[in-house]
């Protein structure tokens, strides 16, 4: 099977949010309470347990040609957010159980009938995606609708999507897609238009990339991700180290204790 | 209760007051809207997603989501860890018997404890045994488990074949179950003791990940320093060893206390600021300073007066190895909440 992708473009998005209603009800997912969080029109802030697709409201102030905006316009934009998919996973590498699994189409996907909620993958995340649902305990994300795509459909949410700003498809041509869509939108003007892929940080890429305008930074989407594995090296050498202080601290100390002899305590 | 004079219907007009409307309707006049400071809305400015605001500030990562049993967990896994290799390493240098036995009867109980306190911070406990069907290296939690399993195993044996032999006397069988239990719990203490730094270390956490180097030994000096308590309250008050081991791991916390005070780096800053910073720095002084000079007093004290000293010091340090761990998992959050950090945006010079 090859590998499969999402290519979210923020220039197409409308901030409809379809994408949110149709991930909920085709994977079932709670509601997140009618919340309103002040920040535009944004309701829950981030992707989390019962929420897989987001969409994000990046206001900005008025500013004179960003994007061939009129001066007296906010700027506003929306991108919808998801699980990355990395190409070295924070989370899979993390999951004690296996729960954590690559897919044959490349996605990230846990098995909900493994995981045993150890919430180690939370911490592993370096976009913040996966969260433990309280209730039921164990950790969720986005499946990259992997039961769709084993029957040949694409995920709900891009199926959703009225403006085809979630575009998906196959990895190297979306990634050529993407590309190609940044030339364009440069070419018109836009040249504040980005692709943010990280392909030089341990992540290695992603599954599910974004074309945004501005700074990805406006997007939460962090210039750095680094794929908590990298520091496992460092950590067990200092284990090591620590091991080998402790053991020869003991035997020294204990050694040198003068009056070991005498305490024999009679069996 | 008074209410504030603008809004009584009682302000008494002047000349700036009456100026100001008339710069309003000038404005409006002029560019059919009002775009001036002083029609800012309740809550103004807008909040705004920007490079110098990353998403609103909404916090990147998520907080770490486990229970107040994980803290309790490094604690009482450092402790029985560093517990069994000083038990093995004494019982192999033929220190009191005494010591042996109580070493063992701490990691015995940190290796009933422990499992118990991972179990329940799992969100299925039902399903632990999901952790044994694989073995991942590349994850510290599927080692620190099955470490767990052989640490629980050898040093629950060896206590137990302890037991019935100072009940029913000393057999072939249990001595070799002994024998065993104490070179598992010796093997599997080491990194028993230690592990739980490269767990939290390995992470998208900046406070923990940007301490990973140092996080292991600063854990075993803490479980070190727990058990050499554990084992003076228990009546060793008179063990040169132990003594030994106290001092030096009092040591090392001092050092590590005056390493994360001594430098300025953004991702340090859980351990220094709010109640996580405030938490390290009674951890700290708990399990370096104080247990380190009660200690260097002792020494220079007769018998009795070093008993009561050790007493103080054993209390001290258990006590700040126990809030070292919750103040690592407080600054975990802290840090987690702190959306500049993965954003890489700088805080705003103050001046």
């Amino acid at each position: 099977m090859s590998t499969t992708a999402f290519l979210t473009d923020s220039t197409l998005c409308i901030g409809c949010k379809a994408c949110e209603v149709a991930c909920k009800e085709w994977n079932g997912l709670s509601e997140d309470g009618f919340d309103w969080s002040g920040y535009s029109y944004d309701n829950t802030g981030a992707v989390g347990a019962s929420t897989w697709r987001h969409v994000k409201f990046v206001e900005q102030a008025p500013e004179p040609g960003f994007g061939g905006n009129a001066a007296e316009l906010n700027s506003w934009n929306f991108s919808s957010d998801v699980c990355k998919h990395c190409a070295e996973a924070g989370c899979l590498e993390a999951c004690p159980t296996g729960a954590i699994v690559r897919t044959e189409f490349g996605g990230v996907f846990i098995q909900p009938d493994v995981c045993n909620g150890c919430a180690y993958c939370i911490v592993a995340c370096p976009f913040g995606v996966v969260q433990k649902n309280r209730k039921d305990g164990r950790a969720f994300k986005c499946t990259f609708c992997y039961d769709r795509q084993k029957v040949g459909l694409q995920p709900a949410c891009a199926q959703a999507c009225p403006t085809e700003s979630i575009k998906f498809g196959q990895l190297d041509e979306l990634r050529q897609r993407a590309e190609d869509r940044v030339r364009e939108l440069h070419g018109r003007g836009m040249k504040d238009v980005r692709l943010y892929n990280p392909l030089d940080t341990s992540v290695k890429g992603i599954h599910a990339f974004f074309v945004v305008r501005g700074d990805p930074r406006s997007y939460n989407l962090p210039p750095r991700p680094e794929v908590p594995t990298i520091y496992a090296k460092k950590g067990w050498q200092a284990s090591a180290i620590a091991a080998g202080m402790l053991l020869g601290g003991s035997i020294l100390a204990f050694l040198s204790d003068g009056n070991r002899k005498h305490r024999r305590l009679p069996r | 209760m008074s209410i504030p004079e603008f809004m009584s219907g009682t302000r008494v007009p002047d000349a700036e007051s009456e100026r100001r409307l008339v710069e309003i309707r000038r404005e409006a006049e002029r560019r059919g809207e009002l775009r001036v400071v002083g029609v800012r809305p309740a809550g103004a400015p807008f909040p705004q997603a920007s490079p110098e605001t990353g998403y609103y500030g909404i916090p990147l990562l998520k907080e770490p989501q486990w229970t107040h049993e994980i803290p309790l967990y490094f604690f009482v896994g450092g402790a029985a860890g560093a517990a069994a290799v000083m038990g093995a390493i004494a019982h192999y240098t033929g220190a009191d018997r005494r010591l042996v036995r109580d070493a063992r009867w701490i990691a015995a109980a940190g290796a009933i404890i422990s499992p118990a306190l991972l179990i329940s911070d799992l969100g299925r406990p039902e399903r632990f045994l999901a952790m044994l069907r694989v073995f991942k290296p590349q994850s510290p939690m599927s080692v620190g488990v099955w470490t767990l399993m052989g640490f629980s195993g050898g040093a629950a044996a060896a206590a137990f074949a302890e037991f019935m032999q100072n009940r029913y006397g000393p057999t072939l069988p249990l001595r070799i179950i002994e024998n065993a239990g104490a070179a598992a719990s010796l093997a599997f203490g080491l990194p028993f003791s230690n592990y739980t730094g490269v767990l939290i270390g390995v992470s998208a956490i900046p406070v923990w990940n940007q301490n990973v180097g140092d996080l292991p030994i600063h854990f075993a000096a803490s479980g070190t320093s727990a058990a050499v308590g554990l084992l003076e309250l228990m009546g060793h008050r008179d063990s040169h060893a132990l003594q030994a081991l106290g001092l030096g791991a009092a040591i090392f916390e001092l050092w590590e206390g005056l390493r994360i005070e001594g430098r300025s780096h953004s991702h340090l800053d859980p351990l220094k600021h709010g109640r996580s910073g405030w938490l390290t720095r009674a951890g700290g002084a708990l399990s370096g300073p104080l247990p380190f000079a009660l200690r260097a007093i002792s020494a220079f004290s007769g018998r009795k007066r070093c008993s009561r000293l050790r007493k103080w010091a054993a209390m001290s340090a258990i006590a700040g190895s126990l809030i070292t761990r919750i103040a690592w998992i407080h600054a975990g959050h802290a840090s987690a909440r702190n959306w500049r950090e993965p954003l890489e945006i700088p805080e705003p010079r103050s001046s």
